[in-house]
């Protein structure tokens, strides 16, 4: 299985040595896949983790059989920022099992896009909720369906918004466009620690 | 493309990992911790353990080990460390820190709009 797969891989250099993690959360269709795709330079890749009832990953799979496991998918992709710097952009499913993983997966993320598909606000609270309690650095993407448009204004009270965080439109297909969201973010994050008032805390798992 | 380990029963993915399969919370391996061989696969070695060795000649993620093997990320992490104790793979581990080093950030500023 390895020979097939490894020749098409785009290895990176030999002096990488710092991985580093950016979430895009989204709820079913909002184009997490489309952006991360829009930016990787590699192919985007699926991979999965496995977790019991409890909410732990599987660290013992003799016990599997008698609790209820759950698996659950990610994408991701990849961008070399330099000779040392590669980042990991990982497209999360925004529902409420997966919150159980989060601190598994992406403990230590730089911080994470929230990709909103404005036909489909309501999708998008909850993913909010969660990133504000787990002290991570977000920003909302507005992705651009052609649907109706609304005012930031409109957007920010319908997620009820902390006016803090950058609120973009984005099309998600475009490269040059996902570039910004991830900038915006990237700055968002710079912003926040630079003001220790309001830099926020992560846990460290 | 078929989703990996969807079909997996859990009996296939213990036997991978040799019976041991405690990753615990004091595995050092992150999604993005960098992993790069130190030796080359030998004969009679367990084909996970070959093809991470071969997947890593440059350094390889993870995560991207396990999306190539089709295997739960979790699984990925026992066969890495199994492979570390044996000296035959290095980890350069992500720079963790409770607040981002202000240098990363502007060097990950520099290289997203160098895109």
């Amino acid at each position: 299985m390895d020979s097939a797969t490894s020749e098409t891989r785009t290895p990176l250099g030999a002096s990488a040595d710092n991985g580093l993690k950016i979430v895009v959360v989204g709820g079913f269709g909002a184009g997490k896949t489309t952006m991360v795709r829009s930016v990787s330079e590699i192919r985007p890749l699926n991979t999965e983790e496995t977790m019991t009832q409890a909410g732990e990953a599987v660290d013992d799979l003799s016990g599997v059989r008698g609790k209820t496991a759950t698996t659950v998918a990610f994408d991701f992709g990849r961008i070399t920022l330099d000779a040392h710097n590669v980042l990991y952009l990982f497209g999360a499913p925004g529902q409420e099992r997966f919150w159980f993983l989060w601190d598994r997966l992406f403990s230590g993320t730089l911080g994470a896009v929230v990709l909103v598909d404005t036909r489909r606000i309501d999708d998008s609270w909850y993913a909010i909720d969660r990133l504000e309690k787990h002290g991570t650095p977000f920003i909302v993407a507005c992705n651009d369906f052609g649907g109706p448009t609304f005012t930031p204004q409109q957007i920010r009270e319908a997620l009820d918004l902390d006016p803090h965080v950058p609120l973009v439109n984005c099309d998600a297909r475009s490269r040059e466009s996902s570039k910004i969201v991830l900038i915006t973010l990237v700055e968002h994050i710079q912003a926040l620690y630079a003001d220790p008032a309001r830099a926020p805390r992560q846990e460290l798992v | 493309m078929s989703r990996p380990g969807r079909d997996d029963s859990p009996d296939r993915l213990y036997t991978l990992t040799g019976g041991r399969s405690r990753s615990g919370p004091d595995n050092p391996f992150d999604l993005v911790t960098l992993v790069v061989a130190e030796c080359d696969p030998v004969p009679g070695m367990q084909s996970e353990h070959a093809a991470i060795l071969r997947l890593t000649e440059r350094p390889t993620a993870v995560v991207e080990i396990a999306a190539e093997l089709k295997l739960p990320v979790s699984i990925t992490r026992i066969l890495l460390s199994d492979l570390q104790a044996a000296g035959r793979v290095s980890a350069r581990h992500p720079r963790k820190a409770a607040v981002p080093d202000p240098d990363i950030l502007e060097q990950v500023l520099v290289g997203l709009r160098n895109l």
